[in-house]
């Protein structure tokens, strides 16, 4: 039954370094408990890639034990075979819309342009161009009309919209969003969903956390099922299946199919 | 109008350049709640300063700002001990260490020679501003007499210069300071070096802890760093904007505490005036309270958007 995570790369192996993300024997834990152990696992280039999983299952800490936010115990971690700080510039990555307080003084245009950040440079200001290029990024995400509005007065679907549009502003490659489509109403879903195609269908890599497991094989062509550490990884109609959900979920698979209020089913 | 100059001119300009230096800090402070990390430091410093006055024996920059700096660090490492062996949640361990260094800065002062000289109990937790003197300040020509300005207090200079450090690095890394107190993971991933910016503006903070200490004492320094920004917090929903009416705030308590102070007591009839840094505080304290009740974006007239 667990046939598919035999195709998951060796610990040891050599890192991909033709993704856009490769990572080998990663381990991260919270204060002696593990949160994720020793994931191995390979980001197509070019793919819509679900990470998929229990809550706790270590979905957020690998992004985030990717891209240097929280240390690393082991394992190595590579984007496009250099290390994150040499390709910051190519990723972009959309935090859970809680991790902030929408009560900050600022407009959804400010947050977007937060994503300039490394185009602007030390000690500059946002020229024209970067508020163009932010505005641009907020009607991508239907938001043309609410640049000026303070974010706390959004909805949370329009926060996450905003969240998106800073990434959009970044312009990069690799896109990695954790939990996107968290608590979003279903104009936003669809808005959020119908970027994340553009961008794939442009070239550009996305990952996302998702939660919904009724809605990843319309979205997503690849998934990393996720329980603490990688159970599977691969094309949606090889990974997404029963078996290897039932591997991933244990006996939770029940309780997850049917969301709590708040999620699509 | 020579008094003002002589007695009042320099007591404002320090009380003014010190609230104005707080509020720049405690906008960041505010907004990363974070606001009573000047409290903190306020409180923490104060040991240090009084060991570096017994060492050196002089009221000076240099050795002020090490011993604080040094009492802020024996601070920190006396936290993680006290959470470590005392197995308390962060929280108690700080209260608990803040207010014991804070009262050990007290009874080195009450038993040391340092009570004699400038520094004594009550200008330690309430300032000195009144006796910034400027004996050479004769009228409003002095300002532009070279001889006259040489024999302005030297506090006014140091809180001028504070000032001036505080402001450009503010604007020089407004940038970084927006973005590391909105979303410090997001900072961090494009490289804005939120912890490097988050120990700079703590620095900062004991900083301007350190030099607002000689001019409105080590408790009411707090007022200064939390109600200015707080209450600008009120008035708008932009962050530019609210530093411009936390720094016009800043003025006000200031220079109108100042007043209050020195003629407050004599409309109303008494005799002897007040202490200018407690009216400082109660003026802020009062300028919040308004911004509570009449600030324009104060919570409950917040509309909240469309529901998700």
């Amino acid at each position: 039954m667990l046939k598919r995570a035999s195709v998951l790369p060796e610990p040891t192996s050599p890192l991909d370094v033709s993704a856009p993300l490769s990572v080998r024997n990663l381990t991260v834990a919270y204060q002696d408990m593990p949160a994720v152990s020793a994931a191995s696992v390979d980001v197509q280039a070019g793919s819509l890639t679900a990470i998929v999983g229990p809550n706790g299952a270590g979905k957020s800490t690998l992004l985030k034990a990717a891209l240097d936010l929280i240390p690393r115990r082991e394992g190595r971690v590579a984007f496009w075979g250099r290390p994150f700080k040499a390709a910051r510039r190519r990723v972009a990555y959309v935090p859970q819309r809680a991790a902030v307080d929408w009560d900050f003084p600022a407009t959804a245009l400010d947050v977007v342009l937060m994503g300039l950040y490394a185009e602007m440079g030390l000690v500059r200001f946002a020229r024209r161009r970067h508020k163009e290029k932010a505005r641009a990024a907020l009607a991508r995400v239907g938001m043309g009309d609410l640049a000026d509005r303070q974010i706390g007065r959004l909805s949370g679907g329009q926060q996450q919209r905003v969240f998106l549009a800073r990434a959009l502003a970044q312009d990069a490659d690799l896109t990695l969003l954790d939990e996107p489509f968290a608590g979003v109403d279903a104009a936003t879903e669809a808005a959020i969903v119908d970027v994340l195609r553009d961008l794939n269908a442009a070239g550009r890599t996305i990952v996302a956390v998702h939660h919904d497991l009724g809605s990843v094989t319309s979205i997503f062509d690849r998934v990393i099922l996720m329980a603490g550490r990688v159970v599977a990884a691969g094309p949606t109609a090889e990974v997404f299946t029963p078996d290897l959900l039932e591997a991933t979920y244990g006996g939770r698979l029940a309780v997850e199919t049917f969301p709590e209020e708040g999620r699509r089913p | 109008m020579s008094d003002f100059v002589m007695l009042s001119l320099m007591p404002m300009v320090v009380g003014t350049a010190a609230a104005l230096a707080c509020a720049l800090v405690g906008n960041f402070l505010v907004l990363r709640r974070q606001s009573l990390i000047g409290d903190a430091v306020s409180h923490v410093v104060l040991p240090g300063i009084v060991a570096a006055f017994l060492l050196t024996g002089v009221v000076a920059p240099i050795p002020m700002l090490a011993g604080a700096t040094v009492a802020a660090i024996v601070a920190a490492g006396l936290i993680a001990l006290v959470r470590r062996a005392g197995g308390v949640e962060p929280g108690a361990a700080m209260g608990v260490v803040f207010t014991s260094l804070f009262a050990a800065g007290v009874l080195l002062l009450e038993t040391s020679g340092a009570r004699s000289v400038h520094l004594d109990v009550e200008h330690a937790l309430l300032g000195n501003l009144e006796s910034l003197i400027w004996f050479e300040g004769l009228g409003w020509s002095a300002l532009l007499d070279p001889s006259a300005l040489a024999a302005v207090p030297p506090q006014v200079w140091r809180l001028i210069v504070v000032l001036a450090i505080v402001s450009a690095f503010v604007v020089l890394f407004w940038k970084e300071l927006v973005l590391g107190s909105f979303d410090p993971v997001f900072a961090a991933t494009v490289g804005a070096r939120p912890a490097l910016f988050d120990a700079a503006l703590m620095l900062l903070t004991a900083v301007v802890a350190v030099f607002a200490f000689e001019a409105v004492g080590s408790i009411l320094v707090v007022a200064m760093f939390v109600c200015p920004p707080a209450a600008a917090r009120l008035m708008t929903d932009r962050l530019v904007p609210q530093v411009m009416w936390s720094l016009a705030f800043a003025v006000l308590s200031a220079v109108g505490g100042y007043v209050l102070a020195g003629y407050g007591p004599l409309w109303l009839g008494y005799q002897s005036s007040v202490s200018a840094a407690g009216m400082i505080a109660v003026v802020s304290g009062l300028i919040l309270a308004a911004a509570c009740v009449a600030g324009p974006r104060r919570k409950g007239t917040r509309s909240i958007g469309a529901p998700a």
